[in-house]
C-alpha cells in the first residue's frame, strides 16, 4: 500500500505540474495584450511601459511561470487586471455561489437518478424500464441552456413561482436558495439521465453475479437482493461518476450562469476571457483542473483502500 | 431491425436531408428580414412562425442544420483522423515510451473542462465556425485514441496478427491492413456519439456568440436571440431547441443501434 501511495502521489504531482505548464503556455500565446485592454488604444507609450513593468510582464518567461506557480501554492493568485482586486478573493466570492449550485444540482440529479435506475433495473424489459431508458435518452439530448430557458418561460414568467435570474446574495438565504432552484434543475437533468443509465447497467450486471444467486437461494426476495446486495456493489461506478460530476458541474455551469445572470465562477471565467483578464482565466482554469485531478486521485485511493486488487499497477 | 436503429437513422437522416435541401431550397430566404411580419405564430405561410426580424424560422432551422452538422462532423473527422493513428501506434508498441506518453497526454486533456477550454480557444482565435470546429475537434482526439488503442490491444494477441508478424509484415502495415478494418465498427459507433456531443457543444458555443457568425444561421444563436422574447413568443425558442434535441437523440440512438447490430455481445449492456 505504501508503494502504491507513493507512486500515485508522484503521478498526481506530475499531472498537476504538467497541467500548470499547459495552462501557462496557452495563456502566453493568447493574442491581445492585457495592458492595451486596460488602458485603451490611445494610451501614451510610457504609461503602457510603466504598467507592463508594474504587472511584471517584462520579466523573463520562466521567471513569471515560477512566480505564478509559487503564488498558487501560497494561495496568492495575483491581482485581477480588470477588477483590481486579488484573484483569490474574486474566485472565493464566486465559489460561494457556484459550489452550492453544483452541490444542489448533484443532489437533485441523484434524487432523480437513484429511484429511476433502481426501478428500471428491477423491472428490466418491462414498461417502467422502457420509460426510464427512453426519458434518459431524451434527457441526454437536451441542451441544458435550452431546458433552462423553457423552465424560465414556465416557472418564472407564466406561473411566476420562481425568479427568472439574478442572485440576491447569501444575506437572504431563502431568496438565494429560490434563485438557485431553476439553474440547479437545468444542470441536474442531463446529469440525472447519465447517472440513471449508469446505475441501471451497473445494477443489471450486479444482479447476474453469484452472490445474488446465493442471496436468492437463502430465501431473499428479488427486491431485497437488489436493494441489499446489488445496490451496494453497483454504487462504485456511480460514486466515481458523482465525484467527476461535481468538478465538471462547477465548470459546466459556465453557460447556465449566463442564462440566469448568476455571478458565479463560470460567469467570472467567461467575462475574464472576453475582457482578456488573463490572470483570472489562468488561475480559475487551473483551479478547475486541480479539482478534477485531485478528485480522481482521491477516488483511486479510496478504492485501493477497500479493494486490494486495485493496488497493483494497471 | 431494432427500433432504436430505425428511429436513430430516421432522425439523423432527417437532419442531414434538411441541411442538404437548404443548399438548394428553403421555403423562404433564411436571412431575409421582414419587419412587417415579426414574431408571427406558426401558420400555413410560415410553418414554424417568424422571429423578431420577421425571418422564417423553418428556413433558418434548415440553414442552421448545415452549420451544426458541418461543425460536428468536421470535429469528428479531426478527432478520428488524428486520434485513431495515435491509438493504433500506441497499441502496436504496447508499453513503450510512446504508449506511456500518449496515455499521460490523454489523461491531461481529459482533466481540462472541455466547454471552458473550448470557449477559451474560440474567444482567443476569434469567434467563427472554423475555430469552434478546431476547439471541439481537439477534445475528440483523445477519445478516438483511447477507443482505438483499447480495441486494437486485444487484437494484437490473436493468432492471425501473430501470423502476419511471422510473415514479416511491419507493425505499421499490420495496423493499417489487419487491425484497422477490425476495429472500424467500434470507431463508427464512437463517431456517431462524438457527433451528437459535437452538436451540443456547437449549440453551446454559438449560444454564447462563439460559433458561426451572422448572417449564417445557427441553432445556438437562434436560441440566444429568442431568450429575451420567450415570454411573448415562446415558439421562437421552442423550435431550435427541438431541432437540437431530435438531432442529438437521433445520433445517439443510431450509435446505440449500430453497436448492437455490429456486436451482439454488447447487446443491451450499456443502454
Amino acid at each position: 500500500m505504501a508503494r502504491f501511495l507513493l507512486l500515485r502521489t508522484l503521478s498526481l504531482a506530475a499531472s498537476l505540474l504538467a497541467a500548470s505548464l499547459v495552462i501557462f503556455a496557452a495563456i502566453e500565446v493568447v493574442p491581445g495584450d492585457p495592458v492595451s485592454y486596460m488602458l485603451g488604444m490611445n494610451a501614451a507609450p510610457d504609461t503602457v511601459a510603466a504598467l507592463r513593468d508594474q504587472l511584471g510582464l517584462n520579466e523573463p518567461l520562466v521567471w513569471r511561470y515560477l512566480h505564478w506557480l509559487a503564488g498558487l501554492l501560497r494561495g496568492d493568485f495575483g491581482i485581477s487586471y480588470t477588477y483590481k482586486t486579488p484573484v483569490a478573493g474574486l474566485i472565493a466570492e464566486r465559489l460561494a455561489l457556484s459550489a452550492p449550485l453544483a452541490g444542489l444540482a448533484l443532489i437533485l440529479s441523484t434524487a432523480l437518478a437513484l429511484p429511476a435506475g433502481l426501478i428500471a433495473a428491477a423491472r428490466r424489459g418491462k414498461g417502467a424500464d422502457l420509460a426510464v431508458t427512453g426519458l434518459a435518452q431524451i434527457g441526454i439530448a437536451v441542451p441544458n441552456f435550452w431546458f433552462a430557458m423553457m423552465l424560465v418561460a414556465l416557472f418564472a414568467l407564466r406561473w411566476q413561482l420562481l425568479p427568472a435570474g439574478g442572485f440576491p446574495g447569501w444575506a437572504h438565504p431563502g431568496a438565494a436558495l429560490r434563485a438557485l432552484i431553476l439553474p440547479a434543475l437545468a444542470l441536474a437533468l442531463p446529469q440525472a439521465a447519465i447517472l440513471a443509465r449508469i446505475l441501471r447497467s451497473a445494477l443489471i450486471e450486479a444482479m447476474a453475479q453469484d452472490y445474488i444467486r446465493t442471496a436468492r437461494a437463502k430465501g431473499l426476495s428479488r427486491r431485497a437482493a437488489l436493494t441489499r446486495h446489488a445496490l451496494r456493489n453497483a454504487l462504485i461506478p456511480v460514486l466515481t461518476v458523482l465525484g467527476m460530476q461535481f468538478s465538471f458541474l462547477l465548470a459546466g455551469a459556465i453557460i447556465i450562469e449566463n442564462v440566469f445572470y448568476l455571478p458565479g465562477l463560470g460567469r467570472l471565467i467567461f467575462q475574464a476571457i472576453t475582457q482578456r483578464d488573463l490572470i483570472v482565466v489562468e488561475s480559475a482554469v487551473m483551479l478547475l483542473v486541480v479539482a478534477v485531478i485531485v478528485v480522481s486521485f482521491v477516488t483511486d485511493l479510496a478504492y485501493a483502500l477497500v479493494d486490494p486488487r486495485l493496488r497493483r499497477p494497471a | 431491425m431494432r427500433p432504436a436503429l430505425l428511429i436513430g437513422a430516421g432522425l439523423s437522416g432527417l437532419a442531414v436531408a434538411a441541411a442538404a435541401l437548404s443548399l438548394v431550397w428553403t421555403p423562404w430566404d433564411p436571412a431575409a428580414l421582414a419587419i412587417g411580419a415579426r414574431l408571427q405564430p406558426p401558420s400555413t405561410t410560415h410553418w414554424m412562425g417568424t422571429d423578431h426580424f420577421g425571418r422564417d424560422i423553418l428556413s433558418m432551422l434548415m440553414a442552421g442544420a448545415r452549420s451544426s452538422l458541418a461543425v460536428a462532423l468536421a470535429a469528428v473527422a479531426i478527432g478520428a483522423g488524428i486520434g485513431t493513428p495515435l491509438g493504433l501506434a500506441a497499441a502496436a508498441s504496447r508499453g513503450s515510451l510512446l504508449d506511456a506518453t500518449l496515455a499521460r497526454l490523454n489523461d491531461l486533456i481529459f482533466a481540462f473542462p472541455a466547454l471552458v477550454t473550448a470557449i477559451l480557444i474560440t474567444a482567443t482565435l476569434g469567434p467563427s465556425a472554423l475555430n469552434a470546429t478546431l476547439a471541439i475537434g481537439l477534445f475528440n482526439i483523445p477519445v478516438f485514441a483511447r477507443t482505438a488503442r483499447g480495441a486494437a490491444l486485444s487484437l494484437w494477441t490473436l493468432d492471425y496478427i501473430r501470423a502476419a508478424r511471422v510473415a514479416g509484415k511491419g507493425r505499421a502495415r499490420i495496423s493499417a491492413e489487419h487491425v484497422l478494418p477490425n476495429i472500424a465498427s467500434l470507431l463508427i459507433v464512437q463517431a456517431t456519439i462524438q457527433a451528437s456531443l459535437g452538436i451540443l457543444a456547437e449549440a453551446g458555443l454559438s449560444y454564447v456568440g462563439l460559433g458561426a457568425q451572422p448572417p449564417t444561421a445557427s441553432w445556438g444563436r437562434m436560441l440566444a436571440e429568442a431568450q429575451t422574447m420567450v415570454a411573448i413568443a415562446p415558439h421562437v425558442a421552442l423550435f431550435p431547441g427541438l431541432a437540437i434535441v431530435l438531432t442529438v437523440l437521433g445520433l445517439n440512438l443510431l450509435g446505440d443501434g449500430l453497436r448492437d447490430a455490429l456486436d451482439p455481445r454488447l447487446r443491451g449492456r450499456l443502454t
